[in-house]
């Protein structure tokens, strides 16, 4: 029987998708359930299977024998505005999410890279974008989660609380694992009530210059909701921009502006509105702007060795620091050898750089990760075999050998 | 005691024979921890003084396969650092020493014994601050924290430990050491620390730690309000979780509590005719802006039926109303011989439903139950008073216990919060869990530890996980 047939004779003849005949089939699973069949039969039977999202920010390339969609797990099955909790399925876009949230007055503090992506593609790769400086990183926000594993078990970690401290924390193993231990397929996430007062200041000038202040900000105890760093090919200017975002309640900003001003030393211009939600649309629409994105993790102090770093191994392309967590992403194209020669540099200042996308020839030459510290692959590599003991996810998160 | 005594000769040799205890009356001292019901004693005691000596003293039990449990403070109120007398207990509040502060990068490198509010003194000079702060924090370590992934009263605001240990430095249960996470936060690969943090020992013994600081606010507002009903406070709560406002911390107690804080030496001024007060402490970086909110928070605590409404007018006044709070444990164990602090979680909303529910419990087991807990993240401590010898009460609270589990977790909220599953709580993870997902953790934890002689018989109930094929080809 072909897998075609085999996967109809599973889950219906309608969960499997039109191809243009190019690719593996697809299969659109209904249910978490559905999902397990499809991922148990796959491990017995040798199929290598890839998992896609929208198909917008991850080059869907991998060679598979089926490709898994979360496109038809589309709901949010819960959202409690009072407790500030919603569980949204993998292949709700995060803009319906952002959407359906704002009605309830509610929000993610976070403002993921990429402009069409679902909820799963953003906690498989565990993009934060700039407001992770304040708000933390993707793991952050999460309660809970359910998880298709490779085998096709189904296995659901941590709750709906806000706390939560039964059994060992599996969600954040999965979190930024790009599927490697199995489908994301629904995330429990904590919200927050959306701040009253949003505000963007910015001002323009020398790379280091910017830096220093952005800086002192951080220095003054200030904790701005986003302190973002861009790159002059970013805004088509000569000058790079500092984006000091200033989230929370009316007085508390007023405040936080004079404070900002007064200790970067330098004049920050509020933004209008308008122009404010287009700059940070923006910069999550550059972060793909390129085939390959890259991040890169170093201390806010470290800041411009980093950047001088990756300038001298990567062309000049699309690039935005966020500094409170000390992140950079670049987006632009890149040779995996370029990435790899950066990636070994990197490492050796205890930088860890992550491949968040890119062509497969450049994922698997160096793998989502790659850089492993003594005793960390062997963990990673059997934990690997635990949850997909027959290697059926085609998920490059090692260099190639 | 079943310890080889060429295996005890080893440990000597490695951290001098002082450091080494086997007698039954030295034992005794580490058969318990902080919670009463459950005590066991370790087979011998061992507390290295170094963390090469950590490695060496886990490098020799693991080659013999002696189960060992490492243990701080010996504060945990889940039963988790508890060891049975084939098991070597690792005692590491020896291991003192706050490596590094880096106020420029916000963050701080230590080794686990040290105690978490010396950390925050250490970093107070750069105004800086370790945010998570268990009511235990004058005592308890880093290490303990990161093992039970610790809570406190402020992680309504600033999160819990998880979320501010960057990287950990470990020492596998083989022996060998692995440095999981980064110091900038980044990971390099999986996140092993988030998987480590809350492990509860299972997964081996954390030698260094990298914390965040976070800025110590410069504003700071309390308020103390009083309700006339239980109900009225949790909706209070729900009424200001709901308005968007992110109070510090909003914490409440009860009439039982109230009454025994106000009858010991940490008296604080509560109203003790009153139903519950609620604790809110509203902070940030200008006063000016945290006047405003607590002037709405004042306003919503009056609309939700709040008979009077305090704000402390000055920090003299405000550290007599926390110390009520954080000193409530202490007042409650006047009570008698011997206290449970239950820890569960609720959504908020459910809190009014739930606490009727808990004070019926306690009505029907003739148990008083004493509520002091973190309202505003649901994270509930039933805390009940009794005498260990008496076998009757003993029997009376443990079936309290299991009841409010029960209606904690139909309530859609779990069986810890922050205090950890532990000896005590096994038997509850089939209530929040089931076979696949106790399969899964069971997997991960022979793939850090696969002779499970970390801190056995923790956590995982006993018969979870045999389903689960593995597929791991260890070692």
């Amino acid at each position: 029987m072909t897998i075609v047939r085999r996967i109809r004779s599973l889950v219906g003849s309608d969960a499997v998708l039109e191809t243009d005949g190019t690719g593996p089939p697809r299969v659109a699973p209904r249910s978490e359930e559905e999902a397990a069949l499809i991922l148990r039969t796959a491990s017995e039977a040798g199929w290598r299977v890839r998992i896609e999202g929208a198909r917008s920010w991850s080059h869907e390339d991998a060679p598979a024998d089926v490709a898994l969609t979360t496109q038809r797990l589309s709901d949010i099955p819960y959202l409690d505005p009072a407790d500030l909790v919603a569980t949204a399925q993998a292949g709700v876009r995060w803009n319906d999410l952002r959407g359906a949230l704002a009605d309830q007055g509610a929000w993610v503090a976070l403002d993921p890279p990429g402009t069409g992506r679902t909820v799963g593609s953003v906690v498989a790769a565990a993009t934060a974008g700039p407001l992770r400086g304040a708000f933390g990183n993707v793991r952050d926000h999460i309660l809970g989660l359910t998880l298709v594993t490779g085998d096709g078990r189904v296995v659901r970690p941590g709750g709906r609380v806000v706390k939560n401290v039964a059994g060992f924390d599996l969600a954040k193993l999965a979190t930024g694992s790009f599927g490697v231990f199995g489908v994301i397929t629904s995330v429990t996430l904590r919200l927050r009530a959306v701040p009253r007062a949003d505000m963007t200041l910015v001002a323009t000038g020398m790379r280091d210059a910017l830096l220093g202040a952005a800086r002192r900000i951080l220095d003054a105890g200030i904790t701005p909701g986003a302190l973002e760093l861009l790159a002059p090919t970013d805004t088509q200017a000569t000058d790079w921009t500092l984006a000091v975002r200033l989230l929370g309640a009316g007085a508390e900003v007023q405040a936080m502006r004079d404070a900002a001003g007064g200790a970067a030393g330098l004049a920050l211009a509020e933004l209008p509105a308008r122009e404010s939600a287009q700059l940070w649309s923006d910069i999550r629409a550059g972060a793909e702007s390129g085939p390959t994105t890259v991040r890169l993790g170093t201390l806010p102090s470290a800041l411009a060795g980093a950047l001088d770093l990756l300038a001298h191994h990567l062309p000049e392309a699309w690039l935005s620091v966020t500094v409170g967590s000390g992140t950079i992403r670049w987006s632009g194209d890149a040779t995996h050898d370029g990435v790899k020669l950066l990636r070994h540099q990197a490492a050796q200042q205890e930088m860890p750089l992550t491949l968040e996308r890119a062509p497969w020839s450049v994922r698997e030459a160096i793998g989502h990760f790659g850089a492993y510290r003594e005793g960390v692959g062997r963990l990673v590599g059997q934990l690997r075999r635990a949850f997909d003991p027959h290697g059926t996810l085609v998920v490059p998160v090692d260099s190639a050998p | 005691m079943t310890i080889p005594a060429g295996v005890l000769a080893s440990l000597s040799d490695i951290v001098g024979p002082g450091w080494v205890r086997h007698s039954g009356s030295e034992l005794e001292t580490f058969a318990g921890d902080g919670l009463p019901t459950h005590r066991s004693r370790p087979g011998a005691v061992v507390i290295p003084g170094t963390r090469e000596e950590v490695i060496r003293v886990v490098q020799t039990l693991a080659s013999h396969s002696i189960p060992f449990v490492a243990r701080g403070a010996g504060t945990g109120l889940s039963g988790g650092a508890l060891a049975s007398d084939d098991a070597v207990l690792v005692v590491l509040t020896r291991l003192t020493r706050i490596l590094e502060v880096d106020p420029a990068n916000r963050l701080a490198v230590v080794e686990p014994g040290v105690v978490n509010v010396r950390l925050t003194a250490a970093a107070a000079p750069h105004g800086l601050h370790y945010a998570p702060d268990p009511s235990s924090q004058t005592v308890c370590t880093i290490g303990g924290n990161v093992a039970e992934n610790a809570g406190g009263p402020h992680c309504l605001k600033y999160g819990v430990t998880t979320n501010h240990v960057l990287e950990l430095e470990a020492v596998l249960p083989d022996g060998s050491v692995a440095t999981l996470g980064s110091r900038n936060g980044e990971q390099w690969g999986p996140d092993l620390v988030g998987l480590f943090v809350g492990s509860e020992g299972l997964f081996g013994i954390a030698t260094r730690i990298t914390v965040r600081l976070t800025p110590v606010p410069n504003a700071v507002r309390t308020l103390l309000a009083d309700f006339a009903a239980l109900r009225t406070a949790g909706e209070a709560v729900s009424a200001i979780i709901r308005s968007g406002l992110v109070p510090a911390a909003l914490e409440m107690m009860d009439r039982n509590c109230i009454g025994v804080v106000e009858a010991s030496i940490y008296a604080a001024g509560y109203p003790t005719d009153a139903a519950a007060v609620l604790l809110v402490e509203l902070d940030g970086a200008d006063d000016d802006a945290v006047a405003a909110e607590c002037e709405e928070v004042e306003q919503l605590l009056r609309e939700s039926g709040a008979r009077t409404v305090r704000v402390a007018r000055d920090e003299a006044e405000r550290a007599r109303l926390w110390q009520g709070r954080k000193k409530a444990f202490g007042a409650l164990g006047r009570l008698s011989s011997d206290l449970v602090v239950q820890d569960t979680v609720v959504p908020r909303s459910a809190l009014p439903d739930v606490l009727e529910r808990v004070e019926a419990i306690g009505n029907e087991l003739g148990i008083d139950v004493a509520n002091v807990f973190h309202a505003g993240d649901g994270n509930l401590h039933p805390n009940m008073a009794f005498d260990a010898d008496d076998e009757a009460a003993v029997d009376r609270v443990e079936r309290a216990s299991a009841a409010i589990m029960e209606v904690c977790v139909a309530a859609g909220g779990t069986i810890t919060g922050e205090h950890g599953v532990g000896s005590d709580k096994r038997r509850y993870m089939p209530l929040m869990f089931d076979a696949d997902t106790l399969g899964a953790m069971h997997a991960v934890r022979l793939v850090f530890d696969p002779a499970e002689i970390s801190n056995p018989g923790k956590v995982l109930p006993a018969h979870a996980c045999r389903e689960w094929k593995m597929g791991v080809a260890l070692g």
